[in-house]
């Protein structure tokens, strides 16, 4: 009888193991597709981005041939005699940019400061949701906004103020000097700012905000003002952060379209004045790729475009760099 | 039994729909911005009468005759006239469909609509950047009696590619032998005057436009009169000074001798008459003489039979001018009779 049972048991256990192992087997199975289809969708990206490079350089190349490295460096873009060089264009997506960081970067560091070290509780949160509000305004909007509202208030008081002010200073005068109709390279870089506040805003709020209370708080304790602990203590702690958030601002100035071709004039011309109009490779694009025709002109677009994207590319993966290093040092002193 | 009628009745309503359906046939076409609400304006008034519809993608001249050639379109449209030789080439036929005018805008105080005065030099000078003040002697001149001031002239140009810079570039190197050999014609050219600057589509000019004091730009007739934008009086080869109107876009388009250029791809601009207007052009439809799709092609000059017939009022409410008769017959007779039916 005991006997009886203890086979069965050893029957059972077979039976069970059995059981377990197919049980395994699909578990294993799943696994393994699951892996595989996430690891495609993944790769997915991977192709998109690799195939979008290749073909920039495939539909630039005419250009590239033709003009070779000169091409970034010919001040002259006539579609008529079918020459093409991108430095006026590049040129105008540069010094937009570097406008709109000049203005965006202190304003940003004076949000984040307020909302993180002196705001009031009970403001902190419809502010920084008002900040998050700029960050999802359609770029368009900000182009209508300043071309209709800020570029005529720009030309009629701001330009006259400052050719009269900045304007007279040797050297830098002639950069705000020329004509003052509010549309140009300055305006288009002051929208770009707006544009780019809220995003490096943000950023640096929340890399101020990881900051451990423990350090702020024995400065404030050994009586330090709320300016030093912000330069000696949050500043140092987070300043790899800050760069980043800064990067990841510039990433979308160089690559905004719509905004820029509003209000820069679209000249395609190097002026050392900010008031003239300029162009970007954006705005470029944005205004004649519809009726590029195929050829050197269509090439050089492309080209324009593999520029770009090798500028915001570099830009954006060395604030990637940069921002991933802050989150390693989280929590460790400095 | 209730419910297998019920579907019964559904799928006869079905197959009956379908049927319908399949009769009304969808036109497709693509090319110039500057036909576009005069196309949606006649596809809806055809669409009532024959249950066909018209799919017009206003996606620019060049747009356009890229999309005919490669066949995806049952027409194409431009506003620049496409060489014989190209036509030849990729079997197309060519023919204007309506007449449009580019008229000067300017933005100066004191100066009502009309009331400032320019010919085809002068303004191809201020163009050029050689003319950068309003009291140059050359516009005063031509400006007797008026008081001009003695502010700086910005230009106002298209920044995108357009069949309507092609127009007018066209009559500034009719005007002026500098001009046609510094810049010439295109849709886009590289502009020289130093005070340019660029907006996107004829709003975009109008926007520099009205906003910019001192400044002055072009912009298609339609949009400078619904908008209300200051237009200037141009002197015309006969040398009277003209206002832009269907009047004198008639008149240029009267004394076109349109069998002259084998694609009927004449310029309208500079043409002699007292009345007309000097910056007047066609826009064109480009269609294949032996088309892929033989019944769209068919429905697709009907449409256009129906047009010259019928869209005229259409047209002169939207400012555009239609053909003349003796236009539309030509086409008739002569070009639409290239196309297999």
């Amino acid at each position: 009888m005991a006997d009886n049972l203890s086979q069965n048991t050893v029957f059972n256990k077979k039976k069970l193991n059995l059981k377990i192992n197919r049980i395994a087997r699909t578990q294993y199975l799943q696994d393994f597709f699951f892996h595989k289809l996430t690891l495609f969708f993944a790769s997915l990206v991977l192709i998109v981005l690799v195939g979008i490079i290749i073909s920039l350089i495939i539909s630039a190349w005419p250009i590239l041939k033709e003009s070779g490295i000169g091409f970034f460096f010919k001040n002259e873009w006539n579609v008529v005699n079918s020459k093409f060089g991108g430095l006026s264009s590049i040129y105008g997506t540069l010094v937009t940019s570097i406008i709109a960081l000049l203005i965006a970067v202190p304003i940003s560091f004076g949000i984040a400061v307020f909302l993180t070290e002196t705001c009031p509780i009970w403001l902190r949160r419809p502010l920084g949701i008002a900040i998050e509000m700029l960050a999802a305004i359609p770029s368009i909007i900000y182009g209508m906004f300043g071309l209709f509202v800020f570029a005529p208030i720009f030309g009629d008081y701001i330009q006259p103020a400052l050719n009269s002010t900045l304007g007279q200073i040797p050297f830098i005068g002639i950069l705000f000097s020329g004509p003052q109709n509010g549309i140009g390279v300055l305006c288009a870089g002051i929208i770009l700012s707006f544009m780019i506040i809220p995003f490096i805003a943000s950023v640096i709020r929340d890399v101020f905000s990881i900051v451990p209370p423990v350090l702020k708080e024995s400065a404030y304790g050994i009586g330090c003002t709320t300016w030093e602990v912000v330069t000696r203590i949050v500043l140092p702690y987070t300043r790899v952060g800050v760069v980043g958030g800064v990067m990841l601002g510039l990433g979308r100035a160089l690559g905004e379209t719509m905004a820029v071709t509003f209000v820069i004039g679209n000249a395609h011309r190097i002026n050392a004045s900010l008031f003239s109009p300029g162009s970007s490779i954006a705005s470029t694009l944005a205004n004649e790729f519809g009726e590029a025709e195929p050829g050197l002109h269509y090439a050089s677009l492309f080209a324009l475009g593999l520029t770009l994207f090798i500028i915001t590319f570099v830009v954006l993966f060395a604030a990637k760099l940069m921002l991933a290093n802050i989150d390693k040092k989280k929590g460790v002193k400095s | 039994m209730k419910k297998n009628n019920f579907i019964a009745t559904f799928i006869a309503t079905l197959l009956f729909s379908t049927f319908l359906y399949a009769k009304e046939i969808t036109i497709t076409g693509a090319g110039a911005t500057f036909v576009a609400p005069l196309i949606s304006k006649w596809s809806e008034e055809y669409k009532k009468i024959s249950g066909n519809s018209i799919n017009y993608a206003s996606i620019g001249s060049s747009g356009g005759v890229k999309q005919i050639r490669e066949k995806t379109v049952d027409f194409g449209a431009t506003d620049a006239p496409v060489k014989n030789a190209d036509l030849e080439k990729d079997g197309m036929v060519q023919f204007p469909e309506i007449i449009g005018a580019v008229v000067p805008v300017f933005n100066l105080q004191g100066f009502k609509p009309g009331e400032l005065r320019i010919d085809g030099p002068t303004l191809a000078s201020i163009f050029l950047g050689d003319i950068t003040k309003w009291s140059d002697k050359r516009i005063v001149d031509l400006n007797a009696g008026k008081k001009l001031p003695d502010s700086e002239i910005t230009v106002v140009t298209r920044s995108d590619g357009s069949g309507t810079t092609n127009v007018f570039t066209d009559y500034l190197s009719k005007v002026s032998p500098a001009w046609k050999e510094k810049v010439g014609t295109a849709n886009a050219v590289n502009w020289p005057a130093k005070s340019t600057i660029g907006g996107k589509g004829n709003e975009g000019v109008a926007a520099n436009v009205t906003r910019v004091k001192g400044s002055i730009g072009y912009v298609e007739f339609a949009y400078a009169k619904l908008n209300n934008i200051p237009h200037i009086n141009m002197k015309n080869l006969d040398g009277k000074f003209v206002a832009p109107s269907l009047e004198s876009f008639k008149a240029a388009a009267a004394g076109a001798d349109w069998a002259s250029v084998p694609g009927m791809g004449i310029s309208l601009n500079n043409q002699k008459g007292e009345k007309t207007w000097p910056i007047t052009s066609a826009s064109f439809i480009l269609m294949y003489k032996n088309p892929v799709d033989k019944t769209k092609s068919n429905e697709t000059l009907k449409f256009f039979e129906w047009a010259f017939k019928n869209g005229g009022k259409a047209a002169e409410n939207l400012e555009y001018v239609p053909l003349p008769a003796n236009v539309t017959d030509y086409i008739a007779k002569n070009v639409w009779s290239k196309i297999q039916k």
